[in-house]
């Protein structure tokens, strides 16, 4: 035979095998039977050392351009078997990704009304300078009446509902805060310098600009009063703010916080002890659908109480009523989440319902800011 | 308070629309609560006789009334009214019409097997009073089938203005006028209140002031005058209108004029009849002593309390409401009228202690012009000698009024000081002036004598008020508050800052934030350690929360105790708030606090494809705790970790935390025994964080945060496994593994614990990975084994165990 022959006949059948290789071991096999030491193509090649020198020069290359020939086809099938292989894997390996996962703990822990909104109220007003105050909630009589110009058997002392302590270790007999407005006074006061506790905001000089949010309580319940609330105090104290400003701020803040870009606010003489002159202030809302829609509409709804501190007060606090002046207000935190976001009913707020948490709470991470927008 | 226009148009010369009346009352500071034209809103209501009045077969508490209406056959009416009976003349409203007092139009109806079309109503259904105790009483005599307004001359517009508590001159509509007629909205029309001139002594003397020199003394001044020979019985249909219209019950006609004087002038007066006193009246505190008031209740008075008494007992509780003995009927031919002022503290202290509502209370506690005491006396004899009659004799007159005689230097610029708003000194002095301020002076200061109805007033900041009110605060100019010149410094205090970050850091991890009641029942208080004497509340609003609560557990448990009522058991809440361990401000700390109930872990609760989540157990609480002392720059590896756990928890599952002397918080298992005492019939896992015991972090010159040293050598990992006595804690071993050397152990951390019969009975296998990080070169063998020979020999010394083989 010859050896073209030889080699056409070997091309042939070594194609047909690795064609008819089903798997990578069929096809081992047919690489070793040609390809390895004891190969069909390796005797082939070694029968070169026994041709003379003429004969050698032309089937050398005739040899090796087999070999690498059935060297790429094993190559390609291999190649394309491995292919195959992980196709079959990866369809074996398919799932189901409509199936449901568990709720992310992001998903599913909320942040409640109340705080959201104290902090919405502290985005607004650390924007426009205001630090943040804090006093305790159980408070002497001193500090939430006398101090504060209620005078001794006043009505308006009368109209506070006052929740009363049993008198504790010192002897003395304390009050729940009845409003958040002794914080205004501990602000003030230098006897409040070096507060007891840390929380407790010391006394600064004026220039004062603080609000201070916090619980309050009073003995009353019903639908739209609770024992225990939230209010948010503001206080001014300078040398020069007037109601212009505190108007100025007001008008400011409801904006701000409604989010809405006009409000229109109406003024009433009022008496507030604290305060002189003293105003309530009504916002121009809506109220013709479901929700109360803020900034537009002809009804008016009470939102908030302020005045200029009364020189009573700031004599209280130690300071000359003829140089130092200034403006505070105060509302309902509760009163102001219930508007914005249209809880029907306070009581609710106080239950920690799971499903109430869930349908008002606030995403963690919601923070409320004013360059992101205070709700998103 | 309630007037009608045509009440006010008596003081107030005025051509102003009802529209523009109400809105200015609100513009001064009268706050507008309701306006209505009482003819229109209640036309339906019609006169009707209850021809017959048989009692319901089927209800205990209704009546079956056969009524005319006026349209010529009877109408089948039910009513509940204690009062509906045979022969009572009420008022009658058809089926459709709307009842005002309850938002509800009546229809045709059957109640409880019987025909009703239509309702007899109430004053409280008209809104015409809060009296809801029965349906309208009509005189006998009163017309059937005609328009209830007609027939009440309620026909005009009622006014309902709130009064702040500092403006007892608002309490009368002249009052009110004098507010109108300074504001610009008219002219207010004097009162002829001079004397009446007297026809013979009085047979009553001048009360005689029965008071010890330490006794609470109510009275000032007592003015009292004899009428004889009056003629009393029901007064002019004028006079009932109008009493009527804003909701009073006419009496007769001496009652009435006393009511009249009080709502149109704020003085409040008093009628006895002198032929029911025996002996001379005087005044003096009682002696716990009972009293029949005219509301037909029985008060027992104390000696704190003012009364007007004769030799029989008390007359008149003084300033709050008279007595039935003495009280003035139609037969009355001789009467005594009492005009007088008192202290208004006192007044309202009774008030309060007796729980009395009067007309008489509400002003004289916030305070009556004490000159209109004897000219108030005049007025009511003028009054009484024109609608019934009689012979006035001396006034009695005794005690001193007590006037403030405030002045007030007052610089005009104190205006524009506090309101920014600049008036021109004519429209300021004008205002003060039409208010009743006598101003003297002129230029920028004036002295300003207050009028004797404004004690409210006493210094500038008060007369700033009353320009400012009339000039209208809508008028003063808007003008910004100056902002800072300067980036806002940090705003938030530490404490501040912890609990926003706190609460993020919690509900990321899936817990929802609640808000609880800051007091809880005393036994719950006392359970989680508090209910001491100082938090505890006197007059508790409700049973369960009576006590200042100790911790935000017991508000977190009831909480998942009414949600597992709701078919919701798996529950992640917490609350960042405050708890109270004393009443002194220092027993106020800020507590993050936690509960997982059920399956509620981290992961997800209930069932589900992934697998099935498992009972919450004491290392989600750890979990929790860890999470938000890390969002707080804290890691709980390196704070104190002590298996000491909280009474709340179970003893083998809880620990707490400290720093130093100061503990830092709990967390466990809630207690088997505590967790059937609260009636909690599922897993309940907790933690409690006090914000407040937190070290305050040390404030550093720089933020740079130290260098980070990036290996390029490879870190390599041993294991151990030691077998140590059941009791011996992770933590013991992690410490001391940790302790063998510090500058090459990275990180220790425990792989494998085990028990059983293999390791020996009380012991467990524990095994921990511990990665070294070589620092300058890599370590040889011998240099590794050194190390784990330090490290074995460290655990088990520490631990008395033994390396596991």
């Amino acid at each position: 035979m010859s050896l073209d022959t030889q080699i056409a006949t070997l091309r042939a059948d070594l194609s047909a095998a690795i064609a008819a290789a089903g798997d990578e071991a069929a096809l081992d096999a047919v690489r070793v039977a040609a390809l390895g030491k004891k190969g069909s193509v390796s005797a082939l090649l070694a029968s070169l050392g026994s041709m003379a020198p003429e004969e050698r020069k032309s089937a050398g290359p005739a040899i090796n351009g087999l070999k690498v020939e059935i060297a790429g086809l094993i190559e390609a099938k291999s190649s394309q078997l491995k292919s195959a292989a992980l196709d079959a894997r990866l369809k074996a390996e398919t799932v189901d990704i409509t199936l449901p996962l568990q709720p992310a703990p992001t998903a599913r822990g909320r942040i409640h009304p109340i705080s959201q909104t104290i902090d919405e109220i502290t985005a607004i007003f650390s924007d426009m300078g205001f630090s943040i105050a804090e006093g305790p909630d159980i408070e002497t009589d001193y500090f939430n009446f006398t101090a504060l110009n209620f005078p001794e058997g006043h009505p308006a002392r009368e109209m506070h509902d006052t929740f009363f302590m049993k008198p504790g270790a010192d002897g003395v007999k304390k009050v729940l805060r009845t409003h958040t407005s002794p914080v205004q006074m501990r602000v003030m006061q230098k006897t409040n310098e070096k507060p007891a506790a840390g929380y407790i905001t010391p006394a600064m000089d004026p220039p004062i600009r603080v609000v201070m949010p916090g619980r309050t309580y009073r003995n009353d319940s019903d639908q739209t009063h609770t024992p225990m609330f939230h209010q948010v105090e503001g206080l001014v104290i300078d040398k020069s703010s007037h109601i212009g400003q505190l108007r100025w701020v007001l008008e400011e803040f409801l904006k701000a916080y409604f989010e809405v870009p006009n409000v229109t606010l109406r003024f009433r003489p009022s008496f507030f002890p604290f305060t002189e002159p003293s105003m309530e202030v009504d916002v121009q809302c809506d109220r013709s659908g479901n929700e109360v829609k803020i900034g537009e509409g002809s009804d008016w709804l009470e939102i908030l109480g302020c005045g200029m501190v009364h020189p009573n007060v700031i004599r209280n606090a130690g300071l000359d009523p003829d140089i130092y002046q200034g403006f505070a207000w105060g509302m309902g935190i509760d009163r102001i989440a219930m508007l914005k976001y249209g809880m029907p009913d306070l009581r609710a707020f106080f239950d920690a319902d799971q499903r109430w948490l869930d349908h008002y709470g606030f995403r963690p991470l919601d923070l409320p800011t004013l360059f992101g927008g205070l709700s998103s | 308070m309630k007037f009608t226009l045509d009440w006010l148009k008596e003081h107030l010369d005025t051509d102003a629309s009802p529209d523009e009346i109400g809105k200015t009352l609100t513009l001064v500071g009268l706050e507008l609560e309701g306006m209505e034209d009482q003819g229109k809103a209640l036309a339906a209501f019609v006169t009707a006789h209850i021809v017959s009045a048989e009692q319901h077969p089927n209800a205990d508490k209704l009546r079956v009334c056969k009524v005319d209406a006026g349209t010529g056959e009877l109408i089948d009416v039910v009513c509940g009214a204690p009062n509906a009976r045979t022969g009572l003349k009420s008022v009658f409203a058809f089926p459709g019409t709307y009842i005002p007092g309850k938002d509800m139009t009546i229809g045709k109806g059957n109640i409880r097997g019987q025909v009703s079309n239509g309702m007899l109503c109430s004053n409280a259904e008209l809104e015409l009073s809060n009296d809801h105790d029965g349906i309208i009483e009509l005189p006998a005599d009163a017309p059937i089938g005609v328009r209830y307004t007609d027939y009440a001359g309620i026909n005009g517009v009622v006014f309902d203005i709130s009064i702040t508590p500092n403006r007892g001159d608002a309490t009368g509509v002249y009052g009110i006028a004098r507010d109108l007629a300074a504001f610009g909205l008219g002219t207010l029309k004097a009162t002829d209140m001079s004397p009446v001139p007297s026809n013979g002594p009085s047979p009553i003397a001048p009360l005689p002031h029965q008071f010890g020199a330490d006794e609470p003394k109510a009275i000032r001044k007592f003015a009292g005058r004899y009428i004889k020979g009056i003629k009393n019985g029901p007064s002019p249909a004028w006079l009932q209108q109008r009493l009527r219209a804003v909701g009073l019950r006419p009496i007769n006609t001496i009652v009435d004029i006393t009511n009249l004087v009080s709502l149109g002038w704020g003085r409040p007066l008093h009628a006895y009849d002198a032929d029911k006193l025996n002996g001379q009246p005087v005044l003096r505190n009682a002696r716990n002593e009972a009293f029949d008031a005219l509301d037909n209740k029985v008060y027992t008075l104390d000696e704190t309390m003012t009364v007007i008494a004769d030799d029989t007992g008390p007359l008149c509780l003084g300033g709050i409401m008279g007595g039935i003995r003495s009280g003035v009927t139609d037969a009355t031919t001789n009467v005594f009228m009492e005009c007088a002022s008192w202290d208004p503290e006192l007044i309202a202290r009774s008030g309060r202690k007796t729980g009395i509502v009067s007309d008489a209370r509400y002003r004289l506690e916030r305070h009556v012009d004490p000159a209109l005491t004897e000219p108030g006396l005049e007025l009511a004899t003028r009054l009484v000698l024109q609608l019934c009659g009689g012979t006035p004799l001396e006034p009695a007159i005794s005690g001193e009024d007590v006037f403030p005689d405030t002045v007030v230097e007052f610089p005009l610029s104190e205006v524009r000081r506090l309101t920014g708003l600049d008036v021109e000194p004519m429209v300021a002095t004008a205002i003060l002036s039409r208010l009743g301020f006598e101003m003297t002076g002129k230029g920028d200061t004036f002295t300003v004598k207050v009028p004797s109805w404004r004690p409210d007033v006493t210094q500038k900041a008060d007369l700033v008020e009353e320009v400012m009110r009339m000039v209208g605060v809508d008028n003063v100019p808007v003008e910004p508050l100056p902002r800072l010149n300067h980036v806002a410094p940090r705003m938030l205090t530490t404490i501040q800052n912890r609990r926003r970050i706190a609460r993020r850091a919690l509900a990321a991890r899936g817990l929802d934030e609640a808000v609880t009641w800051s007091f809880i029942s005393h036994d719950e208080a006392t359970r989680f350690g508090g209910g001491q004497e100082g938090l505890q509340l006197t007059n508790a609003i409700a049973s369960d929360m009576t006590d200042m609560r100790p911790s935000l557990l017991p508000g977190l448990l009831a909480a998942a105790r009414r949600n597992a009522n709701r078919g919701l058991a798996n529950l992640a809440l917490f609350e960042v708030g405050q708890v109270f361990l004393s009443d002194a401000p220092e027993g106020q700390h800020t507590y993050a606090t936690g509960i997982r109930t059920g399956t509620a872990r981290l992961d997800g609760s209930g069932r589900h494809w992934s697998g099935k989540a498992e009972p919450v157990t004491v290392f989600d609480a750890k979990a929790d705790l860890a999470a938000v002392l890390d969002a707080l720059g804290y890691d709980i590896d390196k704070v104190q970790l002590f298996a000491e756990p909280a009474p709340w928890s179970h003893p083998g599952r809880g620990g707490r935390i400290a720093q130093g002397p100061k503990t830092l918080g709990w967390f466990g298992e809630l207690h088997p025994a505590w967790a059937t005492e609260l009636d909690l019939d599922f897993p309940v896992a907790a933690f409690e964080l006090d914000l407040d015991a937190l070290p305050e972090p040390r404030k550093k010159p720089t933020k740079t945060k130290p260098a980070l040293d990036l290996s390029a050598l490879m870190p390599l990992t041993r294991d151990f496994a030691f077998v140590v006595d059941k009791a011996v804690t992770a933590g013991a071993i992690l410490k001391a593994a940790r302790g063998a050397d510090k500058a090459l152990i990275r990180d220790v951390n425990v792989f494998d614990v085990f028990e059983g019969s293999h390791v020996g009975e009380g012991k467990k296998s524990v095994a921990i990975a511990v990665t070294l990080q070589p620092t300058d070169k890599t370590l040889t063998e011998e240099e590794i084994d050194k190390i784990s020979a330090s490290i074995i020999a460290a655990v088990t010394k520490q631990s008395g165990g033994v390396l596991r083989t």
